[in-house]
């Protein structure tokens, strides 16, 4: 090896292994290379299914046909659904900037096994592919929404068992990076590092780990039974055969509920690094954060009939349910008092990330609140099926993890490329993102409580005025989706070259090492000696 | 939104109202100080950060008060619920029937209907039926919504109405194409009124009169049972076949594996009404149709023959 392409020298962007262009990137085993990939295939699949977001809210915008017919609506809403949740949140921060910094914040040179960490995101394209295949072959695309309930998803002509295949496929590959991620932090800690001086990034992405681990695998038979149901004719969950589709929604909940922790515990994670970062204060209550996120992990695997309220199940099984899902919002109540807290006294560098930060935190309320009128059993029957339940679940899971993103992506983005993006053009994209965002979720939770029901194409005239108003936001929104992804990929090839290490005074371990960081990331293993979050000086 | 126009009313809208209040109440609060810190502790105006790396009591403090409350609206959420699953022994008894795409109400003296009226001031008990795949009954001016889950027995549902006046009523579990068109209507009536009308059953025995337009009485029947959902009347197709033109052609047919064709007379319209599976018209999908046996009678049919015949002229 050359002294110019030493592993401890060139930035592992510019790095020459064994293969060139594209194919040393879909080839690469370097955890860097490999979040990228994860980033680039996000960022291409996230402008798609807002895209169709958009075409359904403007569809909506007036009571009956406006651009599209029933069956299209339908298609959309299920497309939208499968490739927002599957291709994007759930893999989400893990394997884009868990891959890229876990290594990094805990002193690694990578993750424990490279290799199935490729392999991770070959599963993932491939599920990707799968579930594209449904969009354009057989009978026309699903129609089932993304949650594929039985018995509808027995009935439906549409081409439902590859978009199903495609998501069994995609777990693996949710799977395969649990383990990875469970084995680095448990075995490659830097020297010093013990648990308590990890910084919480890696806390989240522990605790999301397990879950991956323990509940994704209950949606993989889940799946695997409808493709057998489908092509052998057993009856599992059809009534038609003698199967009950009560047990599909429990199979299925049992790991969905699950999987809106491992979207939201990465966030949190990340907002928990930012958030002392820009106000130059070591985090307040680090052991209640990391005992939180651990008791968040923990229940939240025995809340998932509260998707089920109006189902059918018996009595005590229902407020049991209920009893449980008021206990695991604490967690995340205790989690916002000490954010809020971190802040006070502190010195506030009013800076991009921190704007996303903040606004994270405003929109992460309105989302938890507004899952405590669903936890709650009388409002949850009212509420239960309506636009209500959808705006709950977009300000936490688009309010949530996607604001979460949006924070370490402008956070993490000088170091990942060593180049700045234009500050001004971030801030007044985020501004236009955050009105236009709330313009089109808070009118749903109106319309949900006036009754109007989700998946629907559509209404009675009753319910137009907030459909207007919340189809306008989309149009605000998206614009400035635009403006931020114009910046951000003009910044990552043209914008202003920086090889500082630590442009925003960063304590963890990242900002330490060179930008962008070389292929191994240190040169030499640090020894921990403080805590990550030691800001006194 | 209708208030009090059923005795759930008021528990629910009491729960709404506790864990709005609280989490109004959280959510401006909490605003307010990030807001106030965002100014005061702006780098500008305080320079360096005072150091805190936390403090026991208060969490101890914000783990405690928001238990109890979110306890409050558990015990709020119960209350107001658990009269929903409390079904009297006495009450009007009605069964609901849901298929893709269209309710229909059947009293215990035969009668069908569309809309559900029910009485007033009087308990109203629900058996819930689902023919095809799961709906959902929501009635939101009663605060009430339960699953119609093909195949479970004694799935139940019950209210008291007690406010005169139409309501929405929704299909609130996604079902497909026309999901969105699956809704009606509860009448609510003074019981006297709902008891001459419960008594009149012409809806049961069509007492056709000399001279009636037969064709109107047939369209009303496949308007109210939903048949167009599916069927159209312009030569488009939705999910099966239309009805324009359809009356004495040949239809190409899959019978048990074997194509013919069969005249589409009052025998194949009365099959494919009670056993639509039997004769697969090509080019469209078994399964998509359920049997109307016990919801359409052969009188019905006839009329319903009727108006197909008048979309020839």
């Amino acid at each position: 090896m050359s002294e110019a392409n030493n592993a401890h020298n060139v930035s592992y962007l510019e790095y020459k292994g064994q293969y060139k262009g594209l194919l040393a990137w879909i080839f690469s085993t370097d955890h860097k290379r490999i979040g990228l990939l994860y980033l680039y295939t996000m960022l291409f699949f996230f402008s798609v299914a807002a895209i169709l977001g958009l075409l359904m809210k403007t569809q909506l915008i007036a009571p009956g046909y406006t651009i599209m017919g029933p069956q299209t609506y339908n298609s959309l809403f299920t497309l939208h659904g499968i490739i927002m949740i599957f291709v994007i949140v759930v893999p989400g921060l893990p394997a884009v900037f868990g891959n890229f910094f876990l290594p990094i914040m805990i002193g690694a040179k990578d993750v424990a096994f490279p290799k199935l960490n490729l392999l991770s995101w070959w599963f993932y394209i491939i599920g990707i592919l799968i579930v594209l295949t449904s969009q354009f072959m057989g009978d026309g695309p699903p129609d089932t929404g993304w949650t594929f309930y039985a018995p509808y998803s027995f009935r439906t002509p549409t081409n439902v068992l590859p978009a199903v295949f495609g998501a069994f496929v995609m777990g693996f590959s949710s799977i395969l990076t649990g383990i990875n991620f469970v084995v680095t932090i448990h075995r490659m800690r830097a020297p010093g590092m013990t648990w308590f001086k990890m910084p919480l990034f890696p806390w989240t992405l522990y605790g999301t780990a397990w879950i991956q681990i323990l509940a994704t695998p209950v949606i993989g038979i889940t799946l695997l039974l409808i493709v057998a149901e489908r092509l052998m004719g057993i009856g599992i969950f059809d009534p038609a055969l003698g199967g009950d589709p009560i047990l599909y929604q429990h199979l299925f909940w049992i790991y969905s509920h699950p999987a809106v922790y491992i979207m939201i515990l990465p966030a949190m994670g990340a907002i928990s690094e930012i958030i002392p970062v820009f106000s130059r204060k070591t985090i307040f209550g680090y052991k209640a954060i990391v005992l939180s996120t651990l008791a968040i992990a923990f229940v939240g695997y025995f809340v998932w009939g509260h998707h089920m309220f109006t189902s059918g199940m018996s009595g005590r099984a229902l407020y049991t349910f209920s009893f449980l899902t008021f206990l695991v919002a604490i967690p995340s109540a205790i989690k916002v008092f000490n954010w809020v807290s971190t802040m006070h006294k502190g010195s506030l560098q009013m800076q991009t990330p921190f704007y996303w930060a903040v606004s994270f935190i405003f929109v992460f309320m309105i989302g938890g609140l507004s899952g405590l009128v669903l936890g709650s059993l009388a409002t949850n029957v009212h509420v239960h099926d309506t636009h209500f339940v959808v705006a709950h679940f977009h300000f936490i899971v688009f309010g949530g993890t996607g604001y979460a993103f949006m924070a370490a992506l402008h956070y993490w983005f000088p170091k990942m490329f060593g180049r700045m993006y234009d500050m001004n053009w971030a801030n007044l994209g985020w501004g236009i993102f955050f009105i236009g965002f709330n313009t089109l979720y808070l009118p749903m939770f109106y319309l949900g409580i006036m009754g109007m029901p989700r998946r629907y194409y559509d209404y009675l005239p009753d319910f137009h005025g907030g459909n207007i108003v919340s189809s306008l936001g989309a149009w605000v929104m998206v614009s400035g989706i635009v403006i931020i992804f114009a910046n951000l990929i003009r910044s990552a090839r043209h914008g202003e070259k920086t090889t500082e290490k630590n442009p925003w005074g960063g304590k963890t371990l990242e900002w330490q090492v060179d930008t962008p960081p070389t292929l191994e990331n240190f040169e030499e293993i640090p020894t921990i000696e403080k805590g990550p979050y030691e800001f006194e000086d | 939104m209708n208030s009090g126009a059923s005795t759930f009313v008021e528990g629910v809208d009491n729960a709404f109202i506790f864990i709005l209040g609280i989490s109004f109440f959280f959510l401006i609060g909490i605003t307010l100080v990030m807001i106030l810190f965002l100014y005061r502790y702006n780098e500008k105006k305080h320079p360096k950060a005072v150091q805190n790396a936390g403090s026991t009591k208060l969490e101890i403090i914000w783990t405690v008060i928001p238990l109890a409350l979110v306890m409050g609206m558990f015990y709020y959420g119960y209350v107001g619920w658990k009269p929903m699953k409390r079904i009297p022994d006495e009450g009007v008894e009605i069964t609901a029937n849901a298929r893709m795409w269209s309710f229909s109400f059947r009293y215990d003296n035969g009668k069908v209907t569309d809309k559900l009226y029910v009485p007033k001031d009087t308990a109203i008990i629900l058996n819930l039926n689902a023919v095809d795949v799961i709906h959902s009954l929501y009635i939101p001016a009663f605060r009430v919504k339960e699953d119609m889950v093909p195949g479970l027995a004694n799935n139940r549902m019950w209210f008291e109405p007690t406010k005169l006046g139409s309501y929405s009523l929704f299909c609130t579990e996604y079902c497909g194409l026309q999901h969105s068109y699956m809704h009606t209507e509860v009448v609510v009536m003074e019981p006297e009124e709902f008891w001459t009308w419960y008594a009149d059953t012409t809806g049961v025995a069509l007492p056709v009169e000399e001279g009636a337009d037969l064709a109107l009485l047939g369209r009303q029947i496949v308007e109210s049972k939903g048949c167009l959902a599916c069927h159209s009347l312009d030569g488009s197709t939705i999910i099966g076949p239309t009805f324009k033109g359809a009356w004495g052609s040949n239809v190409p047919v899959i019978t048990q594996g074997q194509d013919r064709e069969v005249l589409y007379d009052y025998e194949y319209v009365k099959r494919s009404i009670y056993e639509p599976d039997y004769d697969i018209h090509r080019g469209y999908r078994a399964g998509q149709m359920f049997s109307y046996e016990g919801e359409i009678t052969e009188q019905q049919i006839e009329l319903i023959v009727e108006f197909l015949k008048s979309l020839n002229e």
